[in-house]
């Protein structure tokens, strides 16, 4: 039902089983099965509504899933063993997969009473015990990669949204995640500006084995930069494939539907 | 003049409530200064005297202000993250010191409480009932601006795996501390303004001190003319001390378009 084209031997390093997200009587994620390969980029596209970024926050354990499992690297993220079973995870056990993971919000959510450098000191210091020296060399040099080695002691009131958007990815980076989540992270951007943002998310893909989800409304983007993109209609994934598959020969009405509707919009 | 010191601070967007509060302090100060000239018999022969029931109004402000504020914050805490019993005790002392007036707590904690035994002083059950009633509203006015704060900010915190306690302590009372300082300025002078009460349980605050003096001397007009400048000199500096104080605050969240 589910063949994910980078499948393999190997574990995948984020699997959802089975999940569903239910908000009341709306049911948000319908039984979804997605493996994602490690350093495997896939990006999301699909309709409002569709269930999108609920598929990130349940993966970032911001929300509870109502059924199924997700696994990090093999290990299980919503719950955790005990004896035979699993039962549902504890807030110590959320919190230490969520190391694992890092995300990337629509509107940045900077801290707005720190500095870019301190933004990207506060986690590595207070969760993983890094000194402050070494908190703030690993802060300076993320923030150096990102472009803006002179931007350490602004605050994010002081920076572009592009600009913000960057600290966001270096703070994400901080905690040295294996998997990065990506939330329409340049919809909230002017156009001049998604440019220096999607320019850091490809440097990343080039030169890390990080695994990155990402939903994002740039079709361009998705298929230039992605291995795989999974088209979300109504909290399932109704189609998947290579970005050249996909754009180029979509098997699904609705998929084709929507590849029309964003065309048009452009 | 101290007013000059904010005023001239004024170089932000931010800056011009200090400016308006520097030209009020400037119209107030004005007003005095007429008030001196026009009648020096009345400050030569009252002010010593009702500066020593000033200085006890102080007093009892400071003693409670500081009650408030830790009223307030145990309150609060409470409310927001004791377990239930602990949070139900927040609630009704909220309530129970919401709902009834700061006179009728005086009275219990001076004239009732004694009764079962426990006997406070004077000023003791001034600080005490006006740290009480000023906390309970304080403990509103702290939970309005932590709630305030965006639960995306909680969020963003959860995603670097910071917890609860820290990201309340780093990441959300940074935020609401800057929310939260001219509503406390609001309740600082409330309280200033109900110290009065406590001239009914004995205490010789400027309240009573004016009473006394218009009582023996009959010129009224000059000890409440002269009453008043203090109490308004006294609320003036809480504004101050609180605008500045939101200043350096506000500069550091660097908020809005502010830049440099
Ligand atoms: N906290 C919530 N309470 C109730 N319903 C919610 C909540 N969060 C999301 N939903 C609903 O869940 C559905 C999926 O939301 P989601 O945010 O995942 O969509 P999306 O695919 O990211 O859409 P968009 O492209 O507009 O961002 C929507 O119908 C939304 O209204
Ligand atoms: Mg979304």
């Amino acid at each position: 039902m589910n063949e994910s084209p980078a499948s393999s031997s190997e574990t995948p390093m984020v699997r959802f089983e089975r999940v569903s997200k239910r908000y009341g009587a709306l049911t948000v994620l319908d039984q979804l099965d997605l493996d994602v390969a490690s350093g495997e980029k896939v990006a999301i596209i699909g309709p409002s509504g569709s269930g999108k970024t609920t598929v990130l926050r349940v993966l970032m354990a911001l929300e509870r899933i109502d059924d199924g499992v997700i696994h990090i690297d093999g290990e299980p993220l919503t719950h955790m063993p005990q004896g035979d079973s699993l039962v549902p995870a504890d807030a110590r056990h959320l919190r230490k997969m969520r190391g694992h993971i890092g995300m990337v919000f629509q509107h940045f959510n900077l801290f707005p009473h720190m500095s870019a450098v301190q933004n990207c000191m506060e986690a590595p210091i207070s969760v993983l015990g890094l000194g402050k020296e070494e908190a703030h060399a690993r802060a300076a040099e993320l923030l150096t990669m990102v472009g803006l080695a002179d931007k350490l002691d602004h605050h994010p009131a002081q920076l572009s949204g592009g600009q913000q958007q960057r600290v966001a990815i270096a703070r994400a980076l901080a905690m040295r995640p294996r998997v990065m989540l990506f939330d329409e992270v340049t919809s909230a951007l002017d156009p001049e500006l998604c440019g220096e943002v999607l320019n850091v998310i490809r440097e990343l893909g080039s030169a890390h084995q990080l695994t990155m989800l990402m939903v994002t409304h740039q079709m361009g983007f998705a298929r230039e930069f992605a291995d795989r993109v999974c088209f979300f209609d109504a909290g399932r994934i109704a189609e998947q494939g290579s970005p050249e598959e996909l754009f180029g020969n979509p098997q699904h009405e609705r998929t084709r539907q929507f590849l029309r509707a964003v065309m048009e919009a452009i | 003049m101290p007013a000059n010191r904010t005023g001239s601070a004024g170089t932000s967007p931010t800056g011009s409530s200090p400016a308006a509060g520097a030209l009020a302090a400037a119209a107030i100060l004005g007003f005095a200064g007429g008030l001196v000239v026009s009648s020096f018999a009345g400050f030569r022969d009252f002010l010593p005297e009702l500066l020593r029931g000033a200085a006890v109004t102080v007093q009892v402000a400071a003693g409670g202000s500081l009650v408030a504020v830790a009223m307030a914050l145990l309150a609060t805490a409470a409310r927001l993250y004791a377990p239930l019993p602990l949070r139900w005790l927040a609630v009704a002392y909220v309530e129970l010191f919401r709902g009834t007036s700061a006179l009728v707590q005086l009275f219990w904690l001076f004239f009732v409480l004694p009764m079962f035994g426990i006997s406070l002083s004077p000023m003791t059950a001034g600080i005490a009932a006006l740290g009480l009633n000023i906390g309970a509203y304080g403990s509103e006015v702290m939970r309005g601006a932590i709630e305030a704060v965006p639960r995306s900010q909680w969020e963003a915190a959860s995603a670097l795996s910071l917890g609860r306690f820290r990201t309340l302590r780093r990441v959300i009372l940074p935020q609401a501390f800057v929310t939260m300082i001219p509503p406390w300025g609001n309740l600082f002078i409330e309280l200033l303004k109900a110290t009065s009460l406590v001239s009914l349980i004995t205490l010789s605050d400027l309240a009573f001190k004016a009473q006394q003096l218009n009582q023996t001397t009959l010129r009224t007009v000059e000890i409440f003319g002269i009453v008043l400048l203090i109490y308004l000199a006294l609320s003036l500096l809480v504004t101050l001390a609180m605008r500045a104080l939101e200043h350096r605050a506000g500069r550091r969240l660097l908020r809005g378009k502010e830049t440099g």
